[in-house]
C-alpha cells in the first residue's frame, strides 16, 4: 500500500517538472506557431550557466547559492530564448517547417558548444538544506522534500500562468494572437515585441524546468533531447497550447513513466508512447485541444 | 532536370578534386623510415565524452614521454572519434584504416563498439587493432579474431573476489542488485553473482533500463526489501542519479559497487550521493590509491600534465586502459624494433607473448585468445586529504576471463543476459 | 537535347566513378572512397529520398524515416543466418531481405496512419515522438533487438561468388538500388496516385471533393516512402555489419533530415546530393575543423543552408543558373 502511494507520489513529482519544462513549450506553441525543436537545449543551457554560477557560491558556503543559480539559469534561458526568436526566427514568420528546422540546427550547434564548454561530466545542484533532506507524508513515510517542493512551484507556475493568461495586458494580447495574429496587429498591437516577450517568458519557465530538474537529476548531455521529446509527448497528448491540457498531459506521462518503471521496468519507457498514439488516433488535437 | 544533373557532375568533380588534394599525404607507409601510424579512436562526442577525453590525455602524455618514438620509428598519432555508437566507430574505424593508413588502431571506449571492431578486424589483413576500454566479454571470448587483441580486462573480471567478501567478510547472505538493463551490467552482475551465488548467497535483481534517470519507484522497494546489501552496477549519468536518489531517500545499507560506480568520473562530480559513497566497497582494474610505486609514479605525471588543463585529480578507469593498451603495443614495438612488416606477422606474434606491469602495477600477460589475464582490486571509497578517493585494500592475482573456471565449463553457463546473471547455486 | 545529354554524362560518371577514383588516388584510398563515401552516400542517399519524397509530393515532413530504415535493417538481422546474437536465424538472404522491404512497408504505413490526421509540424512533431519510441522501445527490449547492444555480424549474402561487402559490389548494388527507387519515384509521381498525391500536397479539401480519399493516399504514401527507407535500410545494416539502436536514435534521425535539406527538399536528387555533402563532411571533419567539434560544423552548415536557401543545394543550383542565363526559359 505505502508502495504503491509512493510511486503515485513519485509519478506526481514527476508530472510537476514536466509540466514547467512543458509549459513553456506549449505557451511559445500556442502563440508563435514555433515548434521550438531548441527547448531541450534551453533546459541546457539554464542548467549549465547555473551550475557556474551556483558552484562557487555552494564552496563559499552562502545559503543563497541555490537561489543564485536558479535565477541565473532562469535568466540564461530567457535571454538565449529572446535571442533565437530575435536574431533568427522573427523574420521568418509564418514560415513553421522552417523556423522548426532553424531550431534544429541551433539546438545541434549549442548543444556541442555546451561539451566544448563544460565538458561531459555529469552534474548536479544540491538543494539548500531548508528544502533537502526527507519529509514524512502520509501514506508514504519519510519522503524527500525537494520533490514535494517541486510540485508547489509547478502549480505556482500553472497558477501564475493562468494569471498571466486571463489577467494582463500581455496575457489578452497572447490570447489574441492565438486566434488571429494578423487581427492583433492591425489593432496596434507591436506583434514582433510580444513575440520576443512570448519566448522569454516560455524559455525561462523551461530555465526554471532546468535548474529544479537538474537538482532532482543529474545534468548531463543528452538531457536536452529527453526533455524535447517529453514537452513533445506532453503536449501532443494534453493538447497544443492549452495549459491545462499540458498539465494533463504531464501528469499522465509522469504516472505512466514511475507506475511502467516498478512494474514492468523493462517496457515502462514504451507506455508514454502508447498513451500518445492512443491520444492521437481518438484525439488528433489532443486531450484539451482545440480542433 | 538539367539542373540536378549537372550538379551531380560538378558534385563528383569537386569529389575528384578533393580527393586529388589529399593524395601526397597518403603514400603508403612501408619504408623503415616512414612514422608508424598508430590511429587513436574513442569517444569524444556525446553523453560519453568525458571517458574519452581523459582516455586521450594518457595516451597524449606517454606518447609524449617516449617522445613519440619507438624501436627506432615514429609513431604518429591519428586522433578520431565516436559517439560509442557501434556505426560511427566502424565509420571511424574504416576511415583510419583505409583512408589515412593506420598500421594499427588502439580503441574503442565501449562495449558494443569493441565487438563491431573486433568484426572488423577480422576482415583486415597487416592491420591489427588493439582495445582501447571497451569491456565486453564477447569481444575476446566467443568468436575472437586473430587482429584483436585486448590488454584491458573485461566486465566480468572486475568483479572477481567481489561475491566472497560480501559473503565471507561482510556476511551478507542476501542482496539485492539494482543494474542497467544491457551488456555491460549483464556482465559486471554475473561476475559478482558466479561467486556469490556458489557460496550460497541469494539474490533479487532489480533492472532499470539505460537512460533512467528517475530511481524513485525502485529505491522504494529496496529500501522495504530485506537485502543485507546493495550492489549498484550502473554507470554516468544513471549512476549518479540513483547515488543522489538513494541518498535523498535515506538508503541505509552496506553499499557494495560495480566498476564504473567507483571511479573518478563520479566522485568528481559534487553532491550528495558522495556522502553515501564513502565506504562502498567495489571491484575493478583501478583505484585512485594503490600501494605500489608504479602507480604512484604515474598518477603523479598524470597530476602535473594535465590537473590544470582539464584532468581528474587521478586518471579514471578508461584513461588506464588505453594506457595499459598502448604499453602493450608499445612493448611489442619495441621487441620487433618497429617492424611491421610481413603483415605485422612478427609484431602480432610479440603482442601475444608480451608480459608486462600496467600503470596500476597489476601483471598483464595475454591468454589463447588475446585476452588480458591480469590483477583485479578490491577498493573502498575514502575520505582521504578532504576529497572522497578510492582505495585499493585488496587484490586478486592473475584473473583470467573465466574467473578461474575451466572454460568450457565458463562457456556453458552461456553469455551473460537478465535472464541468466550468473546465479547458479551449488548443486 | 542538352538535359539528356548531361543526363547521360551523370550517369555514365557515376557508373564509372571507382576507375576514376582509380586514377586520381592510390588503391586503397580509391576503395576507401568508393565504399565509404561514395557508397555509403547512395546508401543513406536512399534513406533520405524516402523523406525527400515525402516531403516533395506529399508536403510531409516525416522524422520517422530512419526509424522505417532501420526496421528494416532490424528484420533482417533477426532473420539471417550468423548474425550474434541469433534471434530466430535460419533465414536466407534472399527471403530476409524481400521480407524486411515488406517489413519497411508495413511500418511505414502505420506512422502514416498514426499522423495521418496531422500535417507541417504537428506531423514533423509525431513522427519524430513516434521514431523516439521505437527507438526507445528496441534499445530496452532484449528478447528481440538485444537492448542497447543490437545484433552483429550481418554480413550481407554472397554476389556472384563475391562477399556482398566487397567495395565494388557494394557500390555497383547500392546503385543500381538507388537508380531504380530514384527512377521510380519520377515515375509514380507522374501517375494517377502521384497527382493526386501532390494534388493534397497543394489543396486536400479540393481533391477529397473530387472523390478521392485523402486518407488512404497519404497513407499509401508513407507506406511508398517505408518501401525506400527499407531498401537503404537493409543496405546500411549490410554496410555496418550489424545494426544497434543507436542506428535509428535522435542524431541519425535529424542526421537524415539534415541531408535532406542541405540538398533540397523540393526535388528528390537533392537527397543523394545532401547525403553526399554530410558523408564528406563526416568523413573529413577531423582534416576540415576539428573532428571533436564536429557536430557544430555540420549543425553550422545546416543552419546557413536553412537561412540561405531553404531549397538547399538544388535550389541554390537552380537560382544560380537563372542568374547566370538569365535569358533561359524558367525550368517548369
Amino acid at each position: 500500500m505505502d508502495l504503491a502511494a509512493t510511486i503515485v507520489l513519485n509519478g506526481l513529482t514527476l508530472a510537476a517538472l514536466y509540466f514547467i519544462v512543458a509549459s513553456g513549450f506549449s505557451l511559445i506553441f500556442g502563440l508563435m506557431r514555433v515548434v521550438n525543436m531548441a527547448h531541450g537545449t534551453l533546459y541546457l543551457v539554464a542548467g549549465y550557466v547555473g551550475y557556474r554560477v551556483f558552484e562557487p557560491l555552494y564552496d563559499a558556503d552562502v545559503w543563497w547559492a541555490w537561489y543564485a543559480g536558479l535565477a541565473a539559469g532562469i535568466v540564461a534561458a530567457a535571454v538565449a530564448g529572446a535571442l533565437l526568436q530575435w536574431v533568427l526566427l522573427s523574420w521568418m514568420q509564418g514560415q513553421e517547417l522552417r523556423q522548426a528546422l532553424v531550431t534544429i540546427g541551433v539546438s545541434i550547434i549549442v548543444a556541442d558548444q555546451v561539451l566544448a564548454i563544460f565538458g561531459g561530466t555529469p552534474r548536479q545542484f544540491f538543494a539548500p538544506d531548508a528544502i533537502f533532506g526527507s519529509t514524512r507524508v502520509p501514506f508514504v513515510g519519510g519522503y524527500p522534500t525537494f520533490r514535494l517542493v517541486q510540485i508547489g512551484i509547478a502549480i505556482a507556475v500553472g497558477i501564475a500562468l493562468w494569471l498571466v493568461l486571463n489577467r494582463t495586458r500581455l496575457g489578452m494580447m497572447i490570447r489574441a494572437g492565438v486566434d488571429d495574429r494578423e487581427m492583433l496587429g492591425a489593432c496596434g498591437v507591436n506583434v514582433p515585441r510580444v513575440g520576443i516577450a512570448v519566448f522569454a517568458l516560455g524559455a525561462a519557465l523551461c530555465g526554471l524546468g532546468g535548474v529544479i530538474g537538474s537538482t532532482a537529476q543529474p545534468l548531463a548531455l543528452g538531457q536536452d533531447g529527453r526533455f524535447l521529446l517529453i514537452s513533445l509527448v506532453v503536449v501532443i497528448v494534453g493538447g497544443m497550447g492549452s495549459i491545462t491540457g499540458t498539465a494533463i498531459g504531464a501528469i499522465l506521462v509522469g504516472l505512466a513513466e514511475q507506475i511502467g518503471q516498478a512494474m514492468f521496468p523493462t517496457y515502462s519507457v514504451i507506455l508514454t508512447f502508447v498513451i500518445m498514439v492512443a491520444v492521437l488516433a481518438l484525439r488528433p488535437q489532443g486531450i484539451l485541444g482545440r480542433a | 532536370m538539367t539542373t540536378t544533373l549537372t550538379r551531380r557532375r560538378a558534385l563528383l568533380g569537386t569529389a575528384g578534386i578533393a580527393a586529388g588534394l589529399a593524395t601526397p599525404l597518403a603514400a603508403p607507409a612501408i619504408a623503415q623510415g616512414a612514422p608508424i601510424r598508430l590511429g587513436g579512436l574513442t569517444t569524444l562526442e556525446g553523453p560519453f565524452a568525458t571517458g574519452g577525453q581523459d582516455a586521450f590525455r594518457t595516451v597524449q602524455m606517454e606518447l609524449e614521454r617516449i617522445n613519440y618514438t619507438v624501436g627506432g620509428r615514429r609513431i604518429e598519432f591519428i586522433r578520431e572519434s565516436s559517439n560509442a555508437q557501434a556505426d560511427v566507430a566502424l565509420a571511424r574505424a574504416r576511415k583510419l584504416i583505409e583512408q589515412d593508413n593506420a598500421d594499427i588502431i588502439l580503441g574503442p571506449l565501449s562495449g558494443a563498439e569493441g565487438i563491431a571492431l573486433r568484426d572488423y578486424s577480422r576482415t583486415l589483413t597487416g592491420r591489427t587493432i588493439v582495445n582501447g576500454s571497451s569491456g565486453a566479454s564477447d569481444t575476446t571470448l566467443r568468436n575472437p579474431s586473430p587482429n584483436f587483441f585486448r590488454f584491458s580486462t573485461d566486465g566480468t573480471q572486475w568483479m572477481a573476489g567481489l561475491g566472497r567478501y560480501v559473503y565471507e567478510t561482510l556476511g551478507v547472505r542476501e542482496v539485492a542488485v539494482t543494474a542497467g538493463d544491457y551488456a555491460f551490467p549483464y556482465a559486471q552482475v554475473f561476475g559478482f553473482n558466479i561467486e556469490f551465488c556458489r557460496l550460497g548467497g541469494r539474490v533479487t535483481q532489480y533492472w532499470a533500463p539505460l537512460g533512467t534517470t528517475d530511481f524513485g519507484a525502485q529505491i522504494a522497494q529496496i529500501n522495504r526489501s530485506s537485502a543485507g546489501a546493495l550492489v549498484i552496477v550502473h554507470g554516468g549519468t544513471d549512476g549518479l542519479a540513483f547515488m543522489t536518489q538513494y541518498a535523498q531517500a535515506g538508503g541505509q545499507k552496506p553499499l557494495i559497487a560495480g566498476s564504473i560506480m567507483a571511479d573518478q568520473t563520479m566522485l568528481a562530480a559534487r553532491g550528495p550521493h558522495r556522502r553515501v559513497m564513502v565506504g562502498m566497497v567495489s571491484g575493478g582494474p583501478i583505484a585512485d590509491v594503490i600501494d605500489d610505486p608504479d602507480w604512484r609514479e604515474f598518477v603523479e605525471r598524470y597530476r602535473r600534465r594535465w590537473l590544470n588543463e582539464g584532468g581528474f585529480p587521478s586518471p579514471s578507469i578508461h584513461a588506464v586502459n588505453y594506457a595499459t593498451n598502448l604499453w602493450g603495443i608499445l612493448k611489442a614495438l619495441e621487441a620487433v624494433r618497429g617492424d611491421l612488416s610481413n603483415n605485422q606477422q612478427a609484431f602480432q606474434r610479440a603482442l601475444a607473448a608480451a608480459e608486462f606491469k600496467a600503470p596500476t602495477g597489476a601483471n598483464v600477460k595475454l591468454d589463447h585468445n588475446r585476452q588480458a589475464i591480469s590483477d583485479i582490486f578490491l577498493n573502498r571509497v575514502e575520505e582521504r586529504d578532504g576529497r572522497a578517493q578510492v582505495v585499493a585494500f585488496a587484490r586478486a592475482n592473475a584473473v583470467n576471463q573465466t574467473l578461474g573456471l575451466p572454460e568450457a565449463q565458463f562457456l556453458a553457463l552461456g553469455a551473460p543476459s537478465r535472464d541468466n546473471a550468473g546465479c547458479v547455486r551449488p548443486s | 537535347m542538352r538535359s539528356a545529354a548531361f543526363r547521360a554524362i551523370g550517369a555514365l560518371l557515376l557508373v564509372a566513378a571507382p576507375f576514376l577514383l582509380l586514377v586520381v588516388l592510390p588503391q586503397n584510398q580509391a576503395l576507401f572512397w568508393t565504399a565509404n563515401v561514395l557508397g555509403r552516400a547512395i546508401v543513406f542517399g536512399i534513406i533520405a529520398l524516402s523523406l525527400s519524397f515525402l516531403a516533395t509530393y506529399g508536403g510531409f515532413i516525416s522524422l520517422a524515416q530512419m526509424m522505417v530504415a532501420g526496421s528494416a535493417g532490424y528484420a533482417v538481422a533477426i532473420l539471417v543466418d550468423g548474425a550474434v546474437p541469433t534471434i530466430v536465424g535460419g533465414v536466407p538472404y534472399a527471403l530476409a531481405m524481400p521480407i524486411a522491404l515488406v517489413v519497411a512497408t508495413l511500418m511505414g504505413l502505420l506512422v502514416g496512419a498514426v499522423a495521418v490526421r496531422t500535417r507541417d509540424i504537428y506531423l514533423l512533431m509525431i513522427t519524430l515522438a513516434v521514431a523516439m519510441g521505437v527507438f526507445r522501445f528496441v534499445e530496452t527490449n532484449i528478447a528481440w533487438f538485444n537492448g542497447y547492444e543490437g545484433i552483429r555480424n550481418v554480413v550481407g549474402p554472397q554476389l556472384f561468388g563475391t562477399d556482398f561487402r566487397n567495395p565494388y559490389v557494394f557500390y555497383y548494388v547500392s546503385l543500381v538500388v538507388a537508380a531504380l527507387l530514384y527512377g521510380g519515384v519520377l515515375y509514380l509521381v507522374r501517375t494517377p496516385f502521384g497527382l493526386v498525391l501532390q494534388g493534397i500536397r497543394d489543396n486536400d479539401r479540393r481533391v477529397a471533393a473530387l472523390g478521392y480519399s485523402v486518407k488512404l493516399h497519404r497513407i499509401a504514401a508513407f507506406g511508398v516512402a517505408g518501401f525506400i527507407a527499407g531498401a537503404g535500410g537493409v543496405l546500411a545494416t549490410i554496410y555496418n555489419i550489424g545494426i544497434s539502436p543507436g542506428t535509428i536514435g535522435l542524431g541519425p534521425t535529424v542526421n537524415v533530415l539534415i541531408m535532406s535539406v542541405i540538398g533540397g527538399l523540393g526535388h528528390p536528387a537533392g537527397a543523394f546530393i545532401g547525403s553526399l555533402i554530410f558523408t564528406v563532411f563526416d568523413t573529413f571533419a577531423a582534416n576540415i575543423y576539428d573532428r571533436d567539434r564536429f557536430n557544430t560544423l555540420i549543425g553550422l552548415v545546416f543552419l546557413v543552408i536553412v537561412l540561405v536557401s531553404p531549397d538547399g543545394m538544388v535550389g541554390l543550383g537552380t537560382r544560380l543558373r537563372s542568374l547566370l542565363g538569365a535569358r533561359r526559359a524558367p525550368q517548369p
